[in-house]
């Protein structure tokens, strides 16, 4: 009995810390234990200004997926956005870099279209929007330039 | 000391390892600290929901308080304050039992009883340190990030949504991975210091009940100045 109960307590000491290794990696940490369900595509940007891989990619404020990858490709970024599965992109979507707040970290918005085609799986979005240069904007104001 | 180390690395890698003694040990380092680590977790999370939140009212940021928490919890203190935790509570009685085998010859008596010392005392312990340690920072993470829930959305009405939403949103795998790399670190430094500190009680400390006491003083101190100097250069190295 006695052997019993030590046995019995580590095991259940290793399940409450297991349960909340995983609550932190797979809740907070948004780890993927299924690989990534959805499908990949890409978009090149002339200026990508800070975005980061695991960004949001949002339409209309809700999240659909993730950016995954961003490389370089003619002296462009190419990135590689991850769009969860059963979401149809048209072919004159819009992908835009934006920034959450003033200071907040970038995200890439998507602009629904409105075109027959569908981007496939491993397609390009077209039409892409680089991130806004706050100072360049604020030197312009202030040197009149707009 | 390094030496130490190595051999008991050494026996680590080479079966058999004794299960019935290292769950034991587990059971000793890992499940019994279990309520010490809840309510140091507990706290430190809810001094930090306060004081973050009194911070981050200046600038009218209450809606970072949720990744302000999680993060210094999961980078710095979870880690640390376990840590320490498990070097006050486990560390000094591992010093201490294996001291009291030395003195009373009972290291001695396996050897000769063709035990060896390093299989049956130290190994269980460096692996049930290396085992109990993640899973106590994590609990830890988890118990302190709901102590910051109280405080913060309970008592002074930062939005739950908010608190959680924006914490899942800065919090990132390899942070999480930096915190398990460091508790697993700290978890090998309390062992050898500990061990070691047992193991040479007679040569280094004297023998007799000082020697003992002395030997506990001295793991206790070494291992957790031993933890924050290696926090320090951790940090420095996975940033």
């Amino acid at each position: 009995m006695r052997k019993f109960d030590l046995e019995l307590s580590v095991g259940l000491f290793i399940l409450a810390g297991i349960l909340c290794l995983g609550y932190l990696s797979v809740r907070l940490a948004k780890m993927e234990i299924l690989g990534g369900e959805g499908y990949e595509v890409h978009a090149l940007f002339t200026n990508v200004g800070g975005l980061k891989e695991g960004a949001a990619v949002v339409i209309a404020g809700v999240d659909v997926g993730r950016v995954r990858r961003i490389t370089m490709e003619n002296y462009r970024a190419k990135v590689v956005l991850n769009i969860q599965k059963g979401l149809e992109l048209q072919e004159d979507a819009i992908a835009s870099i934006k920034t959450k707040g003033l200071i907040g970290e970038k995200y890439i918005q998507i602009t629904p279209g409105g075109a027959e085609e569908i981007i496939p799986p491993g397609g390009k979005i077209w039409e892409t929007e680089p991130a806004v240069d706050l100072e360049q904007l604020i030197s312009q104001f202030a040197f009149g330039k707009i | 000391m390094g030496l130490f180390l190595a051999q008991a690395v050494f026996y680590c890698l080479i079966p058999p390892v004794k299960v019935s003694r290292l769950v034991k040990q587990i059971h000793f380092i890992g499940w019994q600290s279990l309520v010490v680590i809840l309510l140091t977790g507990s706290f430190t999370g809810m001094v930090l929901g306060l004081q973050g939140f009194y911070t981050l009212n200046r600038f009218g940021s209450e809606a970072f308080l949720g990744p302000m928490v999680a993060l210094s919890l999961i980078k710095e203190m979870g880690p640390v304050i376990t840590g320490l935790m498990v070097t006050g509570r486990a560390g000094s009685a591992v010093t201490a039992e294996i001291g009291i085998m030395r003195i009373s010859d009972q290291i001695d008596a396996l050897t000769l009883m063709g035990l060896n010392p390093f299989r049956y005392l130290i190994v269980p312990n460096l692996l049930a340190a290396l085992i109990a340690l993640p899973l106590l920072t994590a609990v830890f993470d988890v118990v302190g990030i709901m102590g910051g829930y109280i405080v913060g959305v309970k008592l002074l009405g930062v939005g739950s949504g908010t608190y959680f939403g924006e914490m899942a949103n800065y919090v990132d795998l390899s942070e999480v991975a930096e915190g398990l790399y460091k508790s697993l670190s700290f978890g090998v430094i309390i062992a050898w210091v500990c061990c070691y500190k047992g193991f040479y009680t007679g040569i280094h400390t004297g023998f007799g009940a000082e020697g003992v006491s002395r030997a506990t003083t001295q793991a206790v101190v070494f291992s957790s100045v031993l933890i924050l100097v290696w926090d320090y250069f951790m940090t420095s190295i996975m940033f």
